[in-house]
């Protein structure tokens, strides 16, 4: 029904007009398709096994194909603990981050809250200005917390830019709510957790989601701050075998060549990204209906 | 006292009042400030304050051991050092190329795949094509600049096809359209929902009026969604522009390698290398500092040529 519907839309335009469209149909399904074709590349060569996937490329003689990388990759203890710390890392730093950002976001929104410009000033500066890389790692150095959890999780913690834009919800919510809790005695943590948080689900998941992701996506605070290597988040060992060609020790090591080793570190790249990447790929389309509501929210300005 | 005239007493009284009237208001909304305000105050402070003073690290030869007010004052010799090696102009231009080539290619695609989404008629294509379209911005830092080198290698993909051997990652020429695509790749998509959600906004009315009244795709452009998202596209581009020296750090270093260093090195990554990798303190602090610097000039200017456009409307 559609189809045809659509065809017959189509038909009606002019003809110049179904030359732009046309021309515009071709740019999009380009696009798309230089976003599938790596991934699916990605996916077939992981099953690969390395010397022909070297010598031949992708191949469909499926002899050749190997579970050997996915094993390997599965069996890295390394590779776990990165998963576990970054599991661990985003969802506390998305919790503390959301609460400390909803929170303040709540007297920044009242039009009667004294202070609210000296605060604002004081919160928007940090948007523009910062004391930079050395003084930020000098203080976490001089406050003990190298190589703890919460160099990590408390600088970023509260995000200026989330809160203007939970603001600017809590701004959307109708008076009558507050004025009608007033009434009822309600004082304002009341209001606040019984009556606001409620109606803010969509904007309180999208910067959740952002959160989670951000901080699940990272790699710098990690790199300068945390040394052990069972602290180490998940990007942390995927930077050691996608970027510096050092896979974790015993990944390759039982190979008897280096042209082995190094062909089958090249294979366990593909299955590391596959492995790594999936969770986010499940995740991400349950996410999709708050997108457009925390953008939308977000393109309001401040 | 009582002989003041009356207009002074009156001021008195009602500044008076009003320091009673926000001791009261304190009082009474107390939670506002003791439970709502102070997390993110104190964050603030502590996280993003306190290094602002350790600005003055760039201004002496730290010594960790000592303290900053007990260090060696050396004045801006760090700023006269870096302004005059022969590396800093090459850092420069390496910053600004990669963001001004960056928002030149990149700040456009976005704008282009929402006006081709809003042509998609049916709701149900439109959404799937959407979640392909996002996918790439969920993919990690490091899987990216992975994948890119994967893609790239002289066994490759992108070699394979065209039957030759070479390793674009050793190339400085290729560093930036590098950089530049795969950020393309992996976010324009993301950053069309803006614009398709002003254009959603874009009265559908509208457009039907138009269509009625024989317009063609450009006249309806012209007429009805260009000017829907004229003020988002303003907006988006003063951002971008205010951001162009803070061009991220993660990427850029990801995607090193010993040999493309002639057009990788940019400030954020020579500050990284000289003060955490070297122990530079206070000469990375002073590069850093005169990169956030310029770009506050940046963005200041920015809004006030906006400002000037708008009528008087900045950010």
């Amino acid at each position: 029904m559609s189809e045809t519907k659509k065809k017959s839309e189509f038909a009606k335009q002019p003809r110049e007009d179904k030359a732009i469209l046309t021309f515009g149909y071709i740019v999009l399904g380009l696009f798309l398709i230089a976003i599938i074709v790596p991934v699916i590349y990605i996916i077939f060569a992981s099953f690969i096994d390395p010397v022909t996937l070297q010598n031949k490329g992708l191949t469909f003689d499926f002899s050749k194909w190997t579970l050997t990388a996915y094993e390997r990759v599965m069996s890295n203890a390394q590779i776990w603990v990165g998963f576990k710390n970054a599991l661990i890392y985003s969802v506390l730093f998305t919790a503390l981050s959301v609460v400390v950002t909803l929170l303040a976001a709540y007297p920044m929104s009242r039009n009667d809250f004294k202070g609210r410009g000296f605060f604002n000033t004081i919160f928007v500066i940090t948007m523009f200005f910062g004391g930079g890389l050395i003084p930020t790692y000098l203080l976490i150095s001089n406050l003990g917390m190298l190589d703890t959890i919460w160099a990590i999780l408390l600088p970023g913690a509260f995000s200026v830019w989330n809160m203007i834009i939970a603001r600017t919800y809590y701004r959307g919510i109708p008076q009558d709510l507050q004025e009608a809790a007033e009434i009822d005695g309600a004082n304002e943590m009341v209001y606040f957790f019984k009556v606001l948080l409620p109606v803010c689900t969509p904007i309180i998941a999208t910067i959740a989601m952002w959160q989670f992701v951000g901080m699940w996506n990272s790699y710098f605070d990690a790199m300068i701050y945390l040394n052990s290597a069972s602290k180490q988040p998940l990007q942390l060992v995927l930077r050691s075998i996608l970027i510096q060609n050092q896979p974790e020790p015993g990944m390759v090591s039982d190979m008897q060549s280096t042209a082995e080793r190094a062909q089958l570190a090249e294979l366990l790249k593909y299955a590391t990204i596959i492995i790594s990447s999936l969770p986010l790929m499940i995740m991400y389309p349950f996410f999709q209906k708050y997108f457009d509501n925390g953008i939308m929210a977000g393109a309001v300005k401040g | 006292m009582r002989k003041s005239s009356p207009g002074t007493s009156e001021k008195l009284a009602g500044g008076g009042g009003r320091l009673h009237n926000t001791v009261v208001y304190v009082k009474q909304h107390w939670q506002l400030y003791l439970l709502f305000l102070m997390p993110a105050f104190l964050l603030t402070i502590i996280f993003r304050y306190i290094p602002m003073g350790g600005i003055l690290i760039a201004f002496t030869e730290y010594n960790p051991i000592r303290g900053i007010l007990a260090s060696e004052w050396v004045g801006f010799d760090h700023f006269k050092r870096f302004l005059s090696s022969p590396d800093f102009l090459s850092y420069l231009m390496n910053t600004l190329k990669l963001s001004v080539y960056g928002l030149l290619w990149g700040f456009p695609a976005p704008i282009l795949l929402a006006f081709l989404l809003n042509r998609i008629m049916s709701a149900k294509t439109k959404q799937k094509i959407q979640l392909v379209l996002y996918m790439p911005n969920f993919i990690s830092v490091i899987v990216l600049c992975g994948i890119v080198r994967i893609l790239l290698s002289p066994t490759g993909l992108i070699n394979s096809l065209f039957g030759t051997q070479t390793n674009f990652m050793t190339m400085p020429q290729a560093f930036r359209t590098i950089y530049i695509a795969s950020g393309i790749w992996q976010g324009a998509g993301w950053a069309s929902i803006i614009y398709t959600a002003a254009l959603s906004n874009a009265s559908k009315d509208l457009k039907e009026a138009a269509v009625l009244d024989g317009a063609n795709i450009v006249q309806q452009i012209k007429a009805v969604e260009w000017p829907a998202i004229k003020d988002t596209v303003l907006i988006q581009f003063i951002m971008s522009v205010g951001n162009i020296m803070s061009i991220g750090f993660e990427k850029a270093y990801a995607l090193q390698t010993d040999l493309n260093l002639a057009s990788s090195e940019i400030i954020s990554t020579y500050v990284y290398k000289k003060g955490l990798l070297d122990g530079d303190y206070g000469f990375s602090t002073a590069v850093g500092l005169f990169n956030t610097v310029i770009n506050v000039i940046l963005l200041i200017t920015m809004n006030k040529i906006v400002e000037r456009m708008n009528e008087g409307n900045g950010i």
